[in-house]
């Protein structure tokens, strides 16, 4: 039988997790985490890089944007503003992520994925 | 010495041994004594993260660099912030879901490989041995300067001080000092900015004008480019700073004494907001020094602006701002050192010796042995290397260390969580490139060699050009995590679904 082989050392049910791993529901999380985490990485990386990359290969930042603050100021603080916009979203988001993953947790692991 | 500076000095050390002296009641266990037995909740920890963080580097360095390079100052502050999205997005929830008390045991969750752990282990206490010296003989000359004491009385009392929080307290006291220190210094970093800002009557935009008048810069002081001029050089700092701090050990550390990923996402939140704040405000901090001390002020009292931040609190709020910023400092310095001392205890006692030589079969007292024996010995190396490294230019060690941590650390964290090739192989690969490449090439750069005397350790002509060769090292972790991985056939599928289905739902058996 195969429950022989799906017992651990203390004779408890071992999970399946390979079983778990292809089910629709967690590859529905991953998805709908990687369709997140993904583009938002890139796009911080790029706005982050892209201060030091303008600064270093150009002077146009160093234009006035408000009195005798220029641009570079704004851009660096918008680094912050970026920082805090993205961190806010990601928990909102990362809500619903722990929704779905108890979900798997109680559908696929403690009930075995049987349903 | 002011009277007032050595009371508020001796309330503070004090309210931290007091803390020291709680905490030790409740360290019983290994569990409590590495990671606060998991206890921490979400802001706790975040204050934590933010104290860890918030180091003398940050809070006197970065005020300082401001003063003297205006833009270029803030570079640091912009990289640190940044760093808490790599940290926040990629690596907290995973790092939580899978490790226990270390880096290594995080890794080891994958690969049941003794030399996998043995070099995690290794890479985690090379980066703790060189932080923990630039933070020490930083804090030696800071503290001979405050309280006019010769260094090595310096180095010994926060060396002593440091050695007492984890040895009886563990990471409980760590972790109490840290979070009150963070409060006190934002409480400070508050007050001062304040006080600047009303000098201007809260016109931000009239803070700039007169600044560019305040410095030798003249309008310069405005733009990039006083100190990082070769474009290469800044873009390879940047790297470092935000993939580095995502690898340090004493960061990752942290994700440990929260329960589960739900409270370390929280604490990663409160840190981001708290050092966020805190780096908008060593703006204030910055100009206001090269406003109201002066750049030749500054550089007088110490040639590295260290001492920007306790001069600018002495000048606009007189002696008692003075004594209450240079004992904030001191916390600062012992809780960060703290903290270092710490996560390397924990890769030699518990990855070296309970893991590697014992091989796992131990017992709580002797886990709990091995840590204080761990943590003492991690203490007295270092205190030793900082009083031979008193006239050495320690500034290298920082960016080696967050070198390391970037070409090393990060590389095999992201492999291992995110990659379904990756092997044991691959994961030796990945740590050792990044280490060995980074301290060679740190080796051969301009913050070793330099034609001027004094200016670096050597001198002579640096044969590699970047201080900080994050730009080449970092790839090279990469590739070397790659080709040890294709190189090798070993592959266990389904030992990666359980480390992926367990990285992401948080599911423990």
């Amino acid at each position: 039988m195969a429950e022989a082989k799906l017992m651990d050392e203390k004779g408890k049910p071992k999970v399946d997790y390979v079983k778990v791993e292809s089910s629709p529901q967690f590859k529905q999380l991953m998805a709908n985490k990687k369709k997140f985490i993904l583009p938002m990485t890139v796009f911080f990386l790029v706005f982050y890089f892209l201060l030091p990359i303008f600064t270093s290969y150009g002077t146009f930042l160093n234009t006035p944007a408000f009195g005798d603050i220029t641009w570079a100021w704004i851009f660096a603080v918008a680094q912050f503003v970026m920082t805090w916009v993205i961190s806010s979203m990601y928990v909102k988001k990362a809500a619903s992520f722990d929704d779905e993953a108890d979900q798997i947790i109680e559908d696929q692991i403690q009930k075995g994925g049987n349903q | 010495m002011d009277p007032i500076v050595v009371v508020l000095f001796l309330a503070i050390v004090s309210l931290t041994l007091v803390i020291t002296y709680f905490a030790a009641k409740r360290t019983k266990s290994a569990s409590e004594f590495y990671t606060a037995g998991g206890g921490l909740t979400g802001w706790q920890n975040g204050l934590a993260i933010a104290g860890d963080y918030l180091s003398a580097a940050s809070f006197l360095g970065i005020a300082g660099a401001i003063a003297l390079q205006g833009f270029d100052g803030f570079f640091y502050s912009i990289g640190f912030l940044i760093a808490y999205l790599v940290v926040l997005l990629l690596v907290a929830e995973p790092l939580r879901n899978l490790g226990k008390y270390t880096l290594a045991d995080m890794i080891n969750s994958r690969f049941d490989a003794k030399k996998v752990r043995g070099v995690a282990a290794l890479s985690t206490i090379t980066i703790v041995l060189f932080y923990m010296i630039a933070q020490l003989v930083g804090a030696g000359a800071l503290i001979q300067l405050l309280f006019d004491i010769p260094y090595w009385i310096a180095v010994l009392i926060v060396g002593v001080m440091m050695t007492i929080y984890v040895l009886f307290g563990g990471m409980i006291a760590t972790s109490w000092v840290q979070i009150t220190k963070a409060v006190l210094l934002m409480a400070g970093m508050v007050i001062i900015s304040f006080i600047v800002l009303w000098k201007f009557n809260f016109n931000i935009s009239a803070m700039f004008t007169e600044v560019k008048t305040a410095t030798s810069h003249g309008a310069d002081y405005l733009n990039p480019g006083i100190k990082y001029s070769d474009p290469l050089g800044t873009l390879s700092l940047m790297l470092a700073l935000v993939l580095g701090t995502a690898g340090l050990p004493h960061i990752l550390m942290r994700f440990f004494t929260v329960k589960d990923a739900k409270t370390a996402r929280k604490s990663v939140i409160t840190a981001t907001w708290t050092i966020g704040i805190f780096y908008i405000l060593t703006l204030f901090l910055g100009f206001g020094a090269a406003i109201f001390v002066g750049e030749s002020d500054i550089l007088a009292a110490n040639s590295g602006g260290n001492m920007a931040a306790p001069l600018l609190a002495e000048a606009i709020g007189g002696n008692i701002l003075f004594a209450f910023i240079s004992a904030v400092a001191f916390a600062t310095i012992l809780a960060v050192v703290a903290g270092l001392v710490l996560s390397g205890a924990s890769a030699f006692a518990h990855d070296i010796y309970g893991q590697i030589i014992k091989k796992g079969k131990t017992t709580e007292r002797q886990q709990m042995l091995a840590a204080r024996y761990a943590a003492l010995g991690v203490s007295v190396l270092s205190i030793l290397l900082s009083l031979g490294a008193q006239f050495l230019n320690v500034a290298f060690l920082v960016s080696l260390a967050f070198c390391i941590a970037a070409s090393a650390n990060l590389p095999v964290i992201l492999y291992t969580v995110y990659w379904k090739r990756f092997n044991t192989s691959g994961a030796v690969w990945a740590l050792l490139s990044g280490l060995i490449s980074a301290l060679v090439l740190v080796s051969l750069s301009p913050s070793v060699f330099s034609p001027v005397e004094g200016a670096a350790l050597f001198v002579g002509d640096p044969i590699f050009p970047l201080s900080n060769p994050a730009l080449v090292s970092v790839p090279l972790g990469f590739i070397g995590g790659y080709l040890g991985t294709v190189f090798s056939k070993e592959n266990d599928l389904a030992r990666y679904a359980e480390v992926k289905v367990r990285a992401n739902t948080g599911y423990r058996e």
